[in-house]
């Protein structure tokens, strides 16, 4: 497994390398240029001018080695600087100097990173992503780790108790729930809870800081109600997967054999049946993970989170290439890596599948 | 220059005066949402309002314009004049004075030598700036003293306040962007999200697309202001959202820009948190027609260009067929309500540019339909649709995506069907409609529509700017990028020297003639343009909010430094 | 297990069997016939479908058809608790803020809703099933799906919507008209930017399915590879398909109003269910059915479809069959 693991690892480089020129390429098929939003007042030759410093003119291939260029050489240098020099995790390391910013005061050679074309003109795109990471983190993130830890339970339940008040009750509000889009759940939520009861704020406020008690329920109070949007269309899809895997293997031959072992129900149900299950599980799980990072768009835009996904959306209709292309790539990445784990739990859930 | 304001509830909180006692500091936290998030905090470097309006409460102008369309001096000793010898006889210069004692934020003073760096940074060729528009004619910038600054013009200027007048042309710190000039202006991020000004409020952080969180400057001018201690500018979200924070939850306290239903509104108010205040400046709501084919079989160097005449909107009797038929108060009672007022106009304010032409007013079906007949346009194939020589009289209609907006297309197409013309709905994201971008084919400049809706509006109060973008050659085509500002493409010789005339003309009653006669060209005259609604700005403001007022002629931070909280 | 030396053995003498042998197709409908939601979920989707498909030759009333006159009509019921509301048998569904009929608006919103749910969702399952399958059964082809799976998860959809809008909105608008341009364009977007769950799951399930005991005994006794595939492999994965189809016909209808929400839809006087919800929103305080119609529509829809996959599982599985 091992070696397995190892050389989809090697192989996921050219796979990486080959999506993002894909995701390049499309980009550039699209319409777009950085200057658009400058004020028409500009004139051509100075927007030239702009265009030519963006290295918007360059041929295709330049263009896609310099990004390349600045995403694998520079950005990682930029972070080792930032973890020995100022983090607290490995501050105690000797500081290191590998990265010389660029900038108005700069002379001789210079690292130019990637910056962001419009969305926040001027400022490296990486930074940016960085900013948006903490709500991002706390609002998509802890849904989908609530959708999770709540669907499975049910699916599991509906499934072993199929038909029972319990199973109809869930399936029904689990696919009303899925069908009801965020742009309605989320004002259906404001109205109630922020509007009627005042019991939550419902603009979420990203310079919150979470330094004590008071502020940690503050912080809860935000986010709330965003999370319970998202974790609705989480704990919906996960839910019925649960249900449908636990049904196919309840009724298998090995879990009749299971029972006339005479081996507790708990076990049979929850060892046996549950791993058996685990596998088509395991994947929604593993494909919806990278989807945090973008996938919730509208529940951002409803309750002014600004995470990531808001982030692309501005970026794209922007035309911010730089930060589109980057965010993608994230994605891109976020997406190999958990089909790499999936595909390893597969082989831990079932060991009948080989890697070879 | 009498404005008519209108200011909904209580105009009890502008009355109570707080310098005597209030303190700086004093009220705690301000918040203030737009639903458009700020990407720079500098007006010079892009032309978006929430950029601009980002940087107004930290940098400002010498003079702005107060919500009657007076000038108010600012960083100025007063406002020259002809008359006070600030202006010169033959309207070459003029000779600017600043208050004495004004500090930078960061404790420095405040010279001459500022106001011209601004003047040269913005200027400068390979710059880039946004509003170079307002130094149109300048020759030089020149520092005379510690606190006197003269620009003096190409030309003689009717109209002398251009340069750092109102919010978009405030003065920047020279120490701060010596070394950014030119082309460097768009590598000094810090500088750019974290600029030094003389304004109430200073940049403590900015996240940007997202929030920028201010702090009291500790040397402005005013010990006892701003009476708040912190301000937070939050963007994203929509329109709707805005508007309950304001009104109903009471989280914000100014909501900026809600074009929402008047019922929406309504009920928003209704939360007893806020309300909904509303001033008319000079948007207008309006119809533009193409007057080239923007046929997509066409080749992409003609299509929408002059070379390819309309097939039907070049006949005046059709785009006046189809003014006629559009019911303009019963636009504004479904999208407006008290926000609006129907117009015909162009140039609906100051008063004195305004035209009396009301003739659009009343709705003519039947007028409409008659003009159609005699224009030839008749249906001969009795499908409902009008024809001629095997054309159909089909429209195609795009605006931004917006519903209000999505509404009036409904009701126009709807009449539109009364009178026998068939038409086409396209709604198109805002930041795409309006984004500019040459490569794509949706923006409200390439104009790929025959019909298309919009608002637009003029900065200050005089409208010869915005009268000369009809100028024959200034519509958007290839050469120039479609970066042109002759949206319909319109092209007479008889406008261009009412244009030259007017750049030429000082008398404000002689000018205010001349912008009457060539809005009436454009709309009543022509109906190249079809005004529909004299918008007003819609503001939500919390009723524990003091000291705001709104303003159409500047931003809504304007008087950041006078408000206050209503205990 | 009783002594066989007890059991008599005319058993052996019992006549021929009586009743003719059973068709596998009567089984799966006695099946599915027991499954109560299921039925109850066919018969609604039967219903709606008619409904949408026949409505307006009963209810005559054009849905783009404006009376700025009986704006904010309220359902008919409203009197039951309210004898002032603003009610009358024109607008049995009460109207929207410019007089637009509601009955009409749904009838004809869920004929696009439902044509564009199920033609997206059947794209999806097409394409993902038959990824899934070809991945996880041929070892060789695995890696380069999987790889191309991997880039299409990845692609941001929203770009790609908008270069498919830019670049095909023209020639299909030219080609079919505006409707059903925009009707081929969005199902297509939306088929083609959602497969890859479904091919994930399947290939999943194949991959553990392949090493079972009865496919092995298959191939043993020369099954050919379509064989298997058709008849051993593809019913043991329905269920997972099942659900997928559920989720895909909501997340199709729901996808369609965000992209008219992001103007790259249908013309914006085109009603469609999601649509309607969307315009619903900022009034839903003042007229709450006007979010509930459609919401309820797209709901039960959903439910019914979820159901209808539930019985159709049950009845296809032999293992549960006969129970």
């Amino acid at each position: 497994m091992l070696t397995f693991t190892i050389r989809r690892l090697v192989l996921s480089i050219p796979t990486l390398l080959f999506i993002a020129l894909v995701i390049f390429l499309l980009l550039k098929l699209a319409p777009g240029d950085p200057t658009a939003q400058l004020p028409l007042t500009i004139p051509p030759e100075v927007k030239a001018k702009i265009r030519e410093a963006l290295g918007f003119d360059q041929p295709l291939y330049i263009q896609f080695l310099k990004w390349l260029r600045q995403v694998f050489w520079v950005e990682p240098r930029v972070l080792i600087d930032y973890l020995t020099n100022t983090s607290t995790l490995f501050g105690w390391l000797p500081d290191t100097d590998f990265y010389t910013p660029c900038g108005a005061l700069a002379e001789g050679v210079c690292d130019q990173r990637v910056v962001s074309w419009s969305v926040a003109r001027g400022a490296p795109v990486m930074d940016i992503i960085v900013q948006r990471l903490p709500q991002t983190l706390w609002v998509v993130g802890m849904a989908y780790v609530v959708g999770v830890l709540i669907a499975i339970p049910i699916g599991i339940y509906s499934a072993y108790r199929q038909y029972s008040v319990f199973d109809q009750a869930g399936t029904f509000i689990t696919m009303i729930g899925f069908s009801i889009p965020p742009f309605f759940t989320g004002p259906l939520l404001i109205v109630i809870f922020s509007v009627q009861l005042g019991w939550f704020p419902f603009i979420y406020d990203t310079t919150h800081k979470v330094t004590d008690w008071d502020s940690f329920i503050y912080q809860l109070r935000q986010m709330i109600m965003p999370v319970m949007v998202l974790a609705l269309q989480v704990t919906a899809q996960i839910s019925r997967f649960m249900r449908s895997a636990m049904l196919d293997n309840l009724n298998q031959d090995y879990v009749r054999t299971a029972r006339a072992k005479g081996l507790g129900e708990a076990v049979v149900v929850m060892v046996h049946v549950l791993r058996n299950s685990m596998i088509p599980v395991v994947t929604v799980i593993a494909l919806l993970v990278p989807g945090i990072f973008g996938g919730a768009i509208i529940t951002e835009v409803v309750f002014s989170v600004n995470g990531i996904g808001q982030l692309l959306i501005t970026a794209l209709f922007a035309n911010d290439m730089p930060m589109v292309m980057t965010i993608t790539f994230i994605f891109a990445l976020l997406i190999v890596l958990f089909n790499l784990i999936a595909d390893i739990l597969y082989g831990v859930l079932d060991p009948r599948v080989r890697y070879d | 220059m009498k404005l008519k304001t209108i200011l909904l509830g209580a105009a009890a909180a502008f009355a109570v005066a707080p310098a005597a006692m209030a303190e700086r500091g004093a009220d705690g936290h301000v918040g203030v949402i737009y639903w458009q998030a700020p990407s720079i905090p500098s007006p010079y470097l892009s032309g978006g309002t929430k950029d601009g309006d980002a940087a107004s409460v930290v940098i400002e102008p010498l003079a702005r314009y107060n919500e009657n369309g007076e000038m108010v001096p600012f960083l100025a000793e007063g406002i020259p004049t002809v008359a006070n010898g600030g202006v010169a006889e033959d309207l070459m210069s003029v000779t600017w004075k600043l208050k004495s004692g004004i500090k930078w934020s960061d404790g420095s003073d405040l010279t001459a030598a500022d106001v011209q760096f601004t003047a040269e940074y913005c200027m400068h060729p390979e710059g880039g700036c946004a509003q170079l528009a307002s130094f149109d004619g300048v020759d030089k910038v020149e520092a005379l003293d510690d606190l006197t600054v003269k620009i003096t013009f190409k030309k003689p200027m009717p109209n002398p306040y251009g340069p750092f007048v109102g919010g978009q042309t405030p003065i920047i710190q020279k120490a701060q962007f010596a070394n950014c000039m030119g082309a460097k202006a768009q590598e000094c991020t810090d500088q750019n999200f974290y600029p030094i000004g003389t304004g109430p409020f200073m940049v403590k952080e900015f996240k940007p697309n997202d929030v920028i969180q201010y702090v009291a400057n500790p040397n402005y001018r005013d010990p006892a202001k701003p009476a708040f201690a912190t301000l937070t500018l939050k963007g994203g979200g929509d329109a709707t959202g805005a508007g309950r924070a304001v009104m109903e939850t009471g989280e914000y306290d100014i909501a900026w820009n809600l074009q929402l239903a008047p019922d929406v509104l309504a009920k928003m108010a209704e939360g007893g948190k806020g309300e909904a205040r509303s001033a008319f400046g000079t948007l207008v709501e309006r119809l533009e027609m193409n007057l080239t084919n923007p046929d997509p079989k066409l080749p992409p160097e003609t299509r929408s260009t002059r070379e390819e005449p309309h097939p039907f909107l070049t006949d005046m009797r059709v785009r006046k067929a189809l003014s006629m038929a559009i019911d303009r108060n019963l636009l504004v009672e479904i999208g407006y309500g008290k926000a609006g007022r129907a117009t015909c106009n162009l140039v609906p304010n100051p008063a004195i540019y305004a035209s009396d032409n009301t003739e659009c007013l009343t709705q003519d079906i039947e007028g409409a339909k008659a003009l159609l007949d005699e224009a030839g346009w008749t249906d001969s194939d009795g499908d409902g649709v009008r024809d001629k020589d095997g054309m159909k009289l089909s429209i195609l209609y795009q605006t931004s995506t917006n519903a209000v907006r999505q509404d009036f297309q409904a009701l126009i197409k709807q009449w539109w069907a009364e009178i026998g013309v068939e038409t086409e709905l396209r709604n198109i994201n805002a930041s795409v409609f309006f984004g500019g971008d040459p490569g794509s084919p949706d923006t409200f400049q390439k104009f790929y529509a025959d019909v298309e809706m919009y608002a637009n509006n003029f900065d200050g109060t005089d409208p010869q700017a915005y009268l000369s973008m009809y100028r024959c050659d200034n519509e958007p085509q290839p050469d120039n990028q479609w970066n042109g500002q002759n949206i319909n493409r319109f092209c007479d010789p008889e406008y261009d020297k009412l244009i030259d005339q007017l750049a030429a003309t000082g008398d404000i009653n002689e000018r205010a003639a001349l912008a009457k006669k060539m809005n009436e060209m454009l709309t009543k005259d022509t109906y190249t343009i079809v005004p529909l609604v004299d918008r007003g700005r819609v503001t939500g403001v919390s009723n524990t909010l003091g000291g705001f007022i709104l303003n159409t002629w500047d931003n809504e931070l304007w008087n950041a430094a006078d408000w206050h909280r209503i205990k | 297990m009783t002594d066989p030396a007890n059991t008599p053995l005319n058993a052996l003498e019992e006549p021929e069997i009586t009743r003719p042998p059973r068709s596998q197709w009567r089984d799966v409908w006695d099946q599915f016939s027991h499954h109560k939601g299921a039925l109850m979920g066919g018969g609604f989707l039967v219903f709606i479908t008619l409904a949408v498909m026949f409505g307006d030759f009963f209810w005559q009333v054009d849905p783009k058809k404006l009376d700025i006159r009986a704006k904010d009509f309220r359902p008919i019921y409203t009197v039951l608790w309210n004898s002032d509301a603003k009610v009358g048998w024109a607008h049995p569904l009460g109207s929207d803020n410019l007089g637009r009929d509601h009955l009409a608006q749904i009838l004809a919103g869920g004929r696009t809703s439902m044509a564009v749910g199920w033609a997206a969702m059947i794209l999806t399952m097409l394409i993902g099933t038959t990824i899934g399958v070809l991945a996880g059964f041929f070892k060789k082809i695995d890696g380069p799906l999987m790889r191309l799976t991997d880039l299409f998860l990845s692609l941001p959809i929203l770009p790609l919507m908008l270069v498919a809008v830019t670049l095909f909105r023209q020639p299909l608008r030219a080609q079919f008209g505006v409707e059903t341009g925009m009707f081929i364009l969005i199902v297509g977007v939306i088929g083609v930017t959602s497969w890859m769950q479904t091919a994930r799951i399947v290939r999943g399930d194949i991959l553990a399915l392949k090493e079972r005991e009865f496919v092995l005994a298959a191939r043993a006794s020369g099954t050919t590879s379509r064989g298997i595939i058709f008849r051993h492999l593809l019913p043991n994965v329905l269920s997972p398909i099942m659900v997928s189809a559920t989720l895909g016909l909501a997340t199709a209808i729901i996808t369609e109003s965000s992209l008219s929400f992001l103007g790259v839809g249908f013309p914006s006087d085109f009603p469609t269910w999601g649509k309607m919800l969307a315009d619903a929103v900022p009034r839903m305080q003042e007229f709450p059915e006007r979010v509930m119609l459609p919401g309820v529509a797209i709901s039960l829809t959903v439910l019914s479809v979820n159901y209808l996959g539930d019985g159709l599982r049950d009845a296809l599985d032999p293992r549960i069959r006969g129970r």
